[in-house]
């Protein structure tokens, strides 16, 4: 392959929203332009990540498409490359970046052109961080994505939009610089931070836990974990559907890609010394936030904690280190990546209409909007995992590896599902069954025909891979198995040399 | 004296202000003129030293004034800073009353001051090429004599200045006194661990030169001095004095005591972490952008002095491209303030940015790309200027330093994001006068695009840098 495919995969959006950049006036006919130019980039990336799974070899565990380039003389280089796991994600990515685009038609209102700059520059920046192979790379796209989420969330959010801003923005700063000292400690003490080199060179026991650490401050802020969790619900909130959309869907997905990539791949021995304190948090997680959301008021927060409890299961998942378990948090990662979409946009169309995000506006829904309703419950079920659902496969498989792993962890992430099912189905009952109090709400049109377009579109995959998750899985599964191979190997020799 | 044509540049920056100065007395109102002149000078001073061989290394009157790859390097840094501030203020000098002859002039002098001061091998050369700077600069930041405050920073800057000068001078005399000589290379010779005289006046001059380039905790005057001079003065004090005074302690750390090291090691250490963390803190509650950009820029030579202090020459290399880059940036930062305009009157506090987004999208884009930089996140050049300094320490596996350094730019990235806050999310107000000279548009363009796209190719200017070879 000499056609540079990964790197305009990343580029092109960049190149889009350059382009945007140059288009003049905001009203009218020009606003059209910007939608349709914005709309046809993504939809272009996403036919072309389309056809890269299509030529991407399921059977080898290699990485594939690499570029290697030159970048800072004899230090770094610009490598990229895929494997099975990371080209889920671009599709995901790019899957949902459109989808973005088209939902802005309600509920963006001022500065359009800004917005989907920011949104492209977005795809560009996280399609790089599943791309990269190289540490310092990871670094540049990882920590760029701040600058466009900052003001996604500073400029289109809501009342409380500038607190949010600042708490996301500061918060992962923080945990990343430690993780910047970690990845120059390795480049001075390996002489490379090419990843698939230093997986060849295998990093010293010795260091393993203190790098280990601050990757994981870094990661655990973005996953995000108790405690570390309190910016999610606040930049939920404040952000515009949209915003919440790739924030949620993929944003959320480059740490836990970080962990399984770099936590496991690159500190084996660190990550099975610290599997313990991973188990807790994600325990704490599951369960503690699953509480708080029960009683949540306003559904995005709802559906912000419930992002939390969901990752807490990706994270249980990773460090079970089996074969299951790793399958389990990517599906689910997907997973969730749709259905926390849909949702968010689900409770976009609510907040379009009536400019409230509280539970207690609503109630009596489905006589209203039946299309709707019909919509919100595919979403919903696949939130809390019924078969037949991609929710389902995720949070199975997850859970069939951690009882491989340790029964008591396992069974206590059991009770996380009820009540997972439990905030869901009664966050459902409220909204759209009972009696329908609020006369405001009789005024209200059920979805247009791109609304159902959008939502339509993720309901098909999440009912797809719900049914049937083997393409998933047969994509994943190499890329997988070798990872495991490697990890148990570092074990075992590590075990030998020690005793 | 046959290698005086090394010297070139400052002979001819020298006869430029003697003809200027003549010129400017015979003829009235010709500061137009002067200003265009004294940029030519400035441009023929560049062509002068890029004349040089790129491997000179020579040591010129007894070995006093060295011309080697580091002072050509630092001395274009120096110059190019003069232009742009050349080029940037001559509307806000109009517009304020101080479109004099005298202006260019004196930045002339003290740029002609900094470049001896950089080539210098020798504590009297290094003390003549300072007095010189810095009386231009005392003038300078009273350039705006009616204006109260203006009077008040240069006389300010002149005490503390001359206070600093006086220990800067007591050390010399300590170090002469120990060692029998001034020249830096004999120094080194006779130099050695026993002589704590010496080791008092090595402290004595980084007093001195701390209060140059405003460390903690010889920091007091900066952001008065930089509130009360004239912006564009504030501008060229934000760069020029720091290249030169950075360079005058790399070459006397390097040069007469890298054998001593341990005896400075510590306080190079010191000033770089106090520097950072009260750059980052006590910038959160400023009102004033010109005083915010003193705190910033105490922050910012603390990340140059850690650069320092490690006593490598990747240490040296990073600290360079440190003022390099950050040079860049603050030549775009007071471009966008000189854009602040409305009714004849220059607007300084940050709630005068409130909403610059809505009405000047591309002066609040350019901004908030060098805000961002300045705080250092990827992918833009701060980040790059960061790293590099966070690697050569690391290098010498001072973790605590990195790290304390890291963490402040945590803190002050939370002032940078105020602004942008401001800018972007705060409602608008009026609109400012669009009516921007070329030389302005041109800097604010080029320190953009540089700080946006330096991360496509960062290797030429790391090239560049690493050919400076000081131990």
């Amino acid at each position: 392959m000499d056609f540079p495919i990964l790197s305009s995969i990343i580029l092109l959006p960049s190149i889009g929203s350059l382009f945007l950049f140059f288009i003049k006036g905001s009203e009218g006919k020009s606003l059209q332009t910007i939608k349709y130019v914005a709309l046809f980039v993504t939809i272009t990336n996403f036919f072309i990540s389309i056809y890269l799974w299509y030529l991407f070899d399921e059977t080898s565990s290699n990485f594939q498409f690499i570029e290697d380039k030159e970048w800072l003389d004899g230090f770094i280089n610009y490598k990229v490359g895929i494997d099975g796991i990371s080209i889920l994600f671009i599709i995901l990515t790019t899957f949902i970046t459109p989808l973005c685009v088209l939902s802005v038609n309600n509920s963006i209102k001022s500065r359009l052109k800004d917005f989907l700059i920011a949104i492209l520059l977005m795809e560009s920046l996280m399609i790089g961080v599943f791309c990269s192979l190289d540490l310092i790379i990871f670094y540049l796209f990882f920590e760029g994505g701040l600058i466009p989420m900052f003001l996604i969330i500073g400029i289109w959010g809501g009342e409380r939009r500038v607190y949010s801003a600042f708490k996301f923005f500061l918060y992962t700063l923080f945990g990343s610089v430690l993780m910047l000292v970690a990845i120059i400690v390795i480049y001075l003490t390996y002489g490379t931070t090419d990843v698939t080199k230093l997986y060849e060179i295998g990093i010293n026991a010795n260091f393993q836990n203190l790098l280990w650490l601050a990757f994981f401050s870094s990661f655990a802020v973005k996953t995000p974990m108790w405690p570390v969790h309190t910016w999610l619900p606040d930049a939920h909130v404040e952000a515009p559907t949209a915003g919440s959309v790739l924030l949620a869907a993929i944003l959320l997905k480059m740490a836990g890609y970080g962990f399984i990539r770099f936590s496991i791949g690159l500190f084996p021995l660190a990550s099975e010394f610290f599997t313990p304190l991973i188990y807790f948090l994600s325990l704490v997680a599951i369960i503690y936030t699953s509480f708080v959301a029960l009683m949540q008021e306003d559904m995005k927060k709802l559906i912000a904690y419930s992002s939390v409890a969901h990752m807490g299961y990706v994270t249980l998942g990773i460090f079970t280190n089996t074969q299951q378990g790793l399958e389990g948090s990517i599906v689910q990662m997907i997973s969730h990546g749709l259905v926390s979409a849909a949702l968010f946009l689900s409770v976009g169309v609510l907040y379009d209409r009536t400019h409230s995000r509280l539970i207690k506006t609503y109630g009596g829904l489905v006589s209203v909007m039946p299309k709707y309703s019909i919509l919100l419950m595919i979403f919903t079920l696949s939130a809390l995992g019924l078969p037949g659902t991609s929710g389902f496969v995720g949070e199975f498989l997850i859970l069939m590896g951690a009882f491989r792993d340790n029964f008591l962890v396992a069974t206590i992430a059991c009770f996380g599902v009820i009540l997972g099912a439990a905030y869901m189905l009664w966050l459902y009952k409220r909204v759209i069954f009972g009696k329908l109090n609020n006369k405001d709400l009789l005024k209200i049109d059920d979805l247009n025909k791109s609304e159902i377009l959008v939502l339509s579109i993720i309901a098909l995959p999440t009912l797809f891979y719900g049914f049937y998750p083997e393409p998933l899985l047969n994509t994943v599964e190499v890329s997988v198995n070798n990872l495991i191979d490697t990890y148990n190997y570092n074990l075992v020799s590590f075990g030998a040399n020690n005793g | 004296m046959d290698k005086l044509n090394f010297i070139y540049p400052e002979i001819f920056i020298s006869l430029s202000i003697m003809f200027l100065l003549i010129l400017g007395v015979f003829k009235k109102k010709s500061s137009n003129l002067i200003i265009s002149l004294s940029v030519i000078t400035l441009i023929g001073t560049l062509v002068l030293i890029f004349g040089y061989p790129i491997n000179t290394n020579l040591n010129l009157f007894n070995g006093s004034y060295k011309i080697d790859y580091m002072s050509s390097y630092m001395k274009i840094l120096t110059i190019l800073s003069g232009i742009f501030v050349l080029i940037t203020s001559s509307k806000f000098l109009k517009i304020y009353k101080l479109f004099n002859i005298e202006y260019p002039i004196l930045i002339l002098c003290s740029i002609l001051g900094m470049m001896v001061m950089i080539s210098s091998n020798d504590l009297i050369v290094f003390y003549i090429g300072l007095e010189l700077q810095s009386l231009s600069l005392y003038v300078l930041a009273a350039f705006n004599r009616d204006q109260i405050k203006s009077s008040e920073a240069g006389l300010k800057y002149f005490v503390l200045s001359a206070l600093s000068s006086g220990l800067l001078l007591y050390g010399c005399s300590l170090i002469y006194g120990f060692s029998g000589t001034t020249n830096f290379d004999q120094i080194s010779i006779l130099m050695n661990n026993d002589q704590y005289g010496l080791t008092f006046g090595i402290v004595f001059i980084l007093v001195g030169l701390a209060f140059k380039i405003s460390a903690v905790p010889f920091h007091m005057w900066a952001p008065d001095v930089y509130e009360g001079s004239p912006t564009s003065v504030t501008l060229f004090f934000a760069v020029a004095p720091k290249v030169a005074a950075l360079t005058v302690i790399i070459r006397f750390l390097y040069v007469p005591f890298v054998n001593v090291i341990d005896q400075w090691q510590l306080i190079i250490i010191f000033l770089s972490i106090a520097s950072m963390i009260f750059g980052a803190v006590a910038a959160i509650g400023q009102k004033n952008l010109k005083r915010l950009i003193a705190y910033s820029s105490i922050g910012h030579m603390g990340y140059a002095l850690a650069g320092l202090c490690v006593g490598t020459n990747q240490g040296i290399q990073s600290s360079v491209l440190y003022i390099s880059i950050y040079l860049v940036m603050n030549l775009g930062f007071f471009s966008c303030l000189f854009m602040l305009k409305r009714n004849n009157t220059y607007f300084e506090n940050i709630d005068d940015l409130s909403g610059l987004s809505k009405n000047h999208p591309l002066i609040s884009l350019s901004l908030m790309i060098i805000l961002f930089s300045l705080a250092g996140i990827p992918p833009l050049a701060g980040f790059f200027a960061k790293f590099y300094i966070f690697k050569a320490v690391l290098d010498q596996s001072m973790y605590y330093l990195a790290i304390i350094g890291l963490l402040t730019t945590v803190i002050a990235a939370f002032y940078y994001l105020r602004i942008i806050k401001i800018m972007y999310f705060d409602l608008e107000k009026e609109k400012y006068d669009k009516d921007y000279n070329l030389g302005l548009k041109l800097t604010l363009t080029l320190s953009t695009t540089l700080i946006l796209f330096y991360f496509i190719y960062p290797s030429k200017l790391l090239n560049i840098v690493s050919q400076i070879n000081i131990i």
